[in-house]
């Protein structure tokens, strides 16, 4: 019964999908790192830092899956805690630059020398240490989202005002990290990254690595999250999602156990964000814009909402769409495309690929498996039958 | 710090007098000739140097011939050079204006008679202070303001006792008094007057005025000018908060305009129209076309475009808007979420083809000439299109109650919205209503699109800028209610205007983000919240 959480909460698709994921991110790096340079089955360094930034953004996804598609939370600045997981990871890079900035100065980052700064504000203080970067990746956007949803949460704000008011967080946030005088680079934002824990982001080996753990970290947040929504706590969660009143009414704090899934798919925007930054090597404010939140919010839509699997699938696919389309001469048609997605996919498939395709595997599935249980009992070999 | 000003003032003279003889060479030769004629030492030869020096237009004239009158100026007759000793002592070249370390030892100050006197007396009028247009010598006693100079003050008494243009006459009398407080020689009475003069005046100029003549003046004037300070600064913190009002109110009815269409659409119908900035955009584009076939076809009617674009973005952005409706938002009723997503993916696609027809730049729309130019009302200036814009915006919201109020579309709409299910009951088409409703919110946008062309930027983001804005007014006023709505807009545009100054723009609208999500915990459902079992739904 050890690993009683792990096999419950694993059925066949989300088998699958671990293993996928394991595979792509051991196989990758490994193709990337060992095989000759040209080689057929070699994956340019370049792939492998643009799928890295795929399962980043499908981390995201499978976030934003986890309040939506089972708590009914639609957040609309999922991408705020994203970049501030982001900024957080950038500003430990910055740190780690030294001297070797275009000024020379061994404390302060170029746009602080730059801007005639004389020490560096309190608030970059300990980024030049990687465990308390790390903390802070996880502790701001939590924080942030603690606070966000305690007050929200708290006086029952709900549905579209909710969605409305963390587009307006974002929002703001927007605006705040745009000021030079904010202290994190204005709009150029955060870049010109050397290295991580001593290893240069630039080489083939660190962005090997780095994809490597991107996947690994897609695999331990789809095991929380599935590990969640099979508990009683995500029963709770979808009774949350499906009629919130009347579970309030029967005795949960609906409040709490939002709360709670809120703050923790925060946390796991924010290590999107942070394995993002070193793989993109910039994080400026336009990742806190209104859109780019709304758009994770369609992978999610397109994979099929409260599947977990349908999430991360929908980010890599929409990606993988956005990237083939904007770089080929279909480029000025690609927002029309991205737009007709968005209304396509809540008008005729609302359910998500994955959704839709286990509406038609399961009968399927359901069918087979009684045809082979009357066969079974044709041969006498029966279970005893309480009804009858 | 006044003679901080002071410097720069001079500077800035100097300047320009350098730029003024460098660029115009022709005309400086017949000046240097003129002012040569000084040197002759005849009075015939003086009183043509000071007819061609007065009328020749160079800065350098009243200097020359306020130096003469107080036998400032002298003149080297064998080189022929004039030279202007300053009030200061300093010597500068009066053909050139370039600065002299000392007169020559010959030079000596040109001679006058009375015939000459009367003739400089009439020259220095003519130069400034009497000239025939009232707005130059309202200009030219604003300028004796400014430097308070003694000498003028014979030319100012004279030219106040003959003034009958209302604006001159006090231009001057400040004037005056700016002299009066400055010259040591006068009475206290008439400096106590004098303050009271300027304090009247009360803006930033007669504050610096004051605020440089503090020092060594006598007591009972030294308190006068104090009480005169302070009763300024109050005034003028007074009108600085008009001013903040005035714009607060003018960003009020921009986000009332660009709102009032979300609010029918979002509180009426519940249905979240993300495209709705998009309407907005359709309706300045709508503005633009017009303009653009009115230029090319009938130049005569401009100053009526907007007359004729303000019908035709209402039927084009609310055309589409019934259009969308049928589309796509009846098959997303009771699915909030989906529809915002729905109509964001919409507002993506208008965005984009509006770029494709009308490329990614801003695109030029022209204010009518009744809407262009400013007023001046006591210390702040009112631009003739922020309003009209406020008007129309007025105009809009009570045609809009009206309707919701006396009409038959507005009747069943109410009805909708209070309780659809026994509003179809009793034979309200209620998919008829919805879609004539969606109309309406669209084309209102549309309808604010036009009055934004004349604000802000036409491009297709236009939209873009004001959704989130929009959607703060109507979150904060509270849903289904217009009069929330024309409360939180207006109430945002005043707290953001004066957050500005203290804060910074930006700041400033942080600010004002950060408060509304916090108001939204107090009052989830807005100012004006609908009560009763509408809530819960």
């Amino acid at each position: 019964m050890s690993a009683h959480i792990l096999t419950r909460s694993l059925d066949r698709a989300a088998t699958a999908f671990v293993l996928i994921v394991a595979a792509v991110g051991i196989l990758i790096p490994l193709s990337n790192l060992l095989l000759p340079q040209g080689s057929f089955l070699q994956v340019p360094t370049y792939l492998v830092a643009l799928w890295g930034k795929y399962v980043c953004y499908a981390i995201l996804a499978l976030s934003i899956d986890l309040i939506w598609g089972y708590c009914g939370i639609l957040s609309l600045g999922h991408g705020a805690f994203f970049a501030l997981g982001g900024y957080a990871m950038g500003m430990y890079l910055m740190r780690q630059i030294g001297s070797r900035g275009v000024y020379g100065n061994p404390l302060l980052p170029d746009f602080m020398v730059f801007l005639n700064w004389d020490k560096l504000p309190w608030y970059w203080y300990g980024f030049d240490m990687f465990p308390f970067a790390a903390l802070m990746v996880l502790l701001v956007p939590g924080l942030l989202a603690f606070c966000f949803g305690w007050l929200a949460f708290r006086s029952r704000v709900t549905g579209v005002y909710l969605s409305i008011i963390t587009q307006a967080m974002t929002y703001a946030l927007l605006l705040a990290f745009f000021r030079n005088d904010f202290g994190f680079g204005g709009n150029n934002g955060l870049t010109d990254f050397k290295d991580i824990l001593g290893f240069n982001v630039q080489a083939d080996g660190t962005r090997a690595t780095l994809f490597a753990l991107s996947c690994l970290a897609l695999i331990i947040g789809f095991l929380i999250c599935r590990a969640i929504v099979t508990s009683k706590l995500g029963k709770v969660l979808i009774a949350v999602r499906d009629a919130e009143s009347r579970t309030r009414f029967l005795g949960y704090r609906v409040e709490s156990y939002k709360l709670f899934v809120f703050t923790l798919s925060a946390c796991m925007a924010g290590v999107a964000g942070a394995l993002y930054v070193p793989q993109v090597g910039i994080i400026n404010p336009s990742e806190f814009a209104p859109g780019n939140s709304i758009e994770a919010v369609i992978w999610v839509a397109v994979g099929g909402r409260g599947t977990l699997v349908g999430a991360a699938l929908g980010a890599v696919v929409v990606n993988y769409a956005k990237t083939f389309f904007t770089s080929g001469p279909l480029a000025p048609y690609w927002l029309f495309m991205l737009g007709a997605l968005f209304i396509l996919v809540t008008l005729l498939l609302p359910k998500g690929i994955v959704g839709t395709f286990n509406s038609w595997w399961e009968p399927w599935r359901a069918q087979r498996v009684a045809a082979a249980e009357s066969a079974a009992r044709e041969d006498g070999i029966t279970e005893p039958n309480p009804a009858e | 710090m006044f003679g901080h000003f002071l410097d720069r003032f001079r500077a800035i003279v100097l300047s320009v007098l350098l730029i003024s003889c460098f660029a115009l060479p022709a005309f400086a030769g017949t000046f240097e000739d003129a002012v040569g004629k000084f040197a002759n030492d005849e009075f015939s030869d003086t009183e043509e140097a000071i007819e061609a020096v007065a009328s020749s237009g160079n800065p350098l004239a009243f200097p020359i011939i306020s130096a003469l009158q107080e036998e400032r100026l002298s003149a080297d007759p064998e080189s022929k050079k004039v030279f202007i000793t300053q009030a200061d002592g300093k010597i500068i070249d009066a053909a050139t204006g370039a600065a002299v370390d000392k007169l020559p030892d010959n030079a000596a100050s040109v001679r006058l008679n009375n015939r000459l006197r009367r003739t400089v007396e009439a020259a220095l009028g003519s130069l400034t202070l009497l000239s025939p247009d009232p707005a130059k010598r309202v200009a030219a006693a604003q300028s004796v303001f400014k430097s308070h100079d003694e000498n003028a003050l014979p030319v100012v008494e004279g030219a106040l006792a003959k003034e009958t243009d209302k604006a001159a006459k006090e231009a001057f009398t400040e004037a005056r008094a700016a002299i009066i407080l400055f010259k040591s020689d006068a009475s206290d009475n008439d400096k106590l007057e004098a303050v009271s003069v300027i304090k009247s005046r009360g803006d930033q100029e007669a504050l610096a005025l004051l605020t440089s003549a503090g020092p060594d003046q006598p007591p009972l004037v030294a308190q006068a000018i104090t009480g005169a300070i302070a009763s300024i600064q109050s005034n003028l913190a007074m009108w600085s908060a008009v001013q903040n009002a005035w714009y607060g109110l003018s960003l009020g009815s921009v986000l009332l305009l660009a709102a009032i269409g979300l609010a029918i659409t979002f509180g009426v119908m519940g249905v979240i129209n993300m495209a709705h900035g998009e309407m907005v955009m359709l309706g300045a584009y709508t503005t633009f076309v017009v303009q653009e076939v009115i230029r090319t076809r009938y130049p005569g009617l401009f100053d009526y475009s907007l007359l004729i674009a303000v019908p035709l973005a209402f039927l084009v952005a609310g055309g589409i808007g019934v259009l969308i409706e049928r589309s796509i938002i009846r098959f997303l009723y009771g699915r909030p979420l989906e529809t915002l997503l729905a109509t964001w993916g919409l507002s993506l696609v208008l965005q984009q083809a509006v770029r494709t027809v009308f490329g990614p730049t801003n695109r030029e729309v022209g204010n009518p000439s009744w809407m262009s130019g400013a007023f001046e009302l006591g210390q702040i200036t009112i631009t003739y299109n922020r309003l009209w814009i406020l008007c129309f915006t007025l105009a809009v919201f009570v045609i809009l109650l009206a309707m919701l109020r006396f009409t038959t579309l507005g009747l069943e709409m109410r009805a909708v919205t209070q309780n659809r299910r026994m509003a179809a009951s009793m034979g309200i088409a209620t998919s008829r209503v919805d879609a004539l409703t969606f109309g309406l919110g669209s084309g209102i946008a549309g309808i604010a699109g036009v009055a934004l062309s004349q604000i802000d930027n036409v491009s297709p983001n236009l939209g873009q800028s004001y959704i989130i804005d929009s959607f703060m007014v109507v979150v904060f006023g509270g849903v289904g209610n217009l009069w929330g709505t024309l409360v939180g807009a207006f109430t945002l545009g005043i707290a953001n205007k004066f957050l500005e100054p203290v804060a910074g723009a930006v700041l400033g609208k942080i600010a004002i983000l950060v408060l509304i999500i916090l108001f939204i915990q107090k009052r989830p459902r807005g100012l004006f919240a609908l009560k009763g079992r509408a809530v819960e739904a």
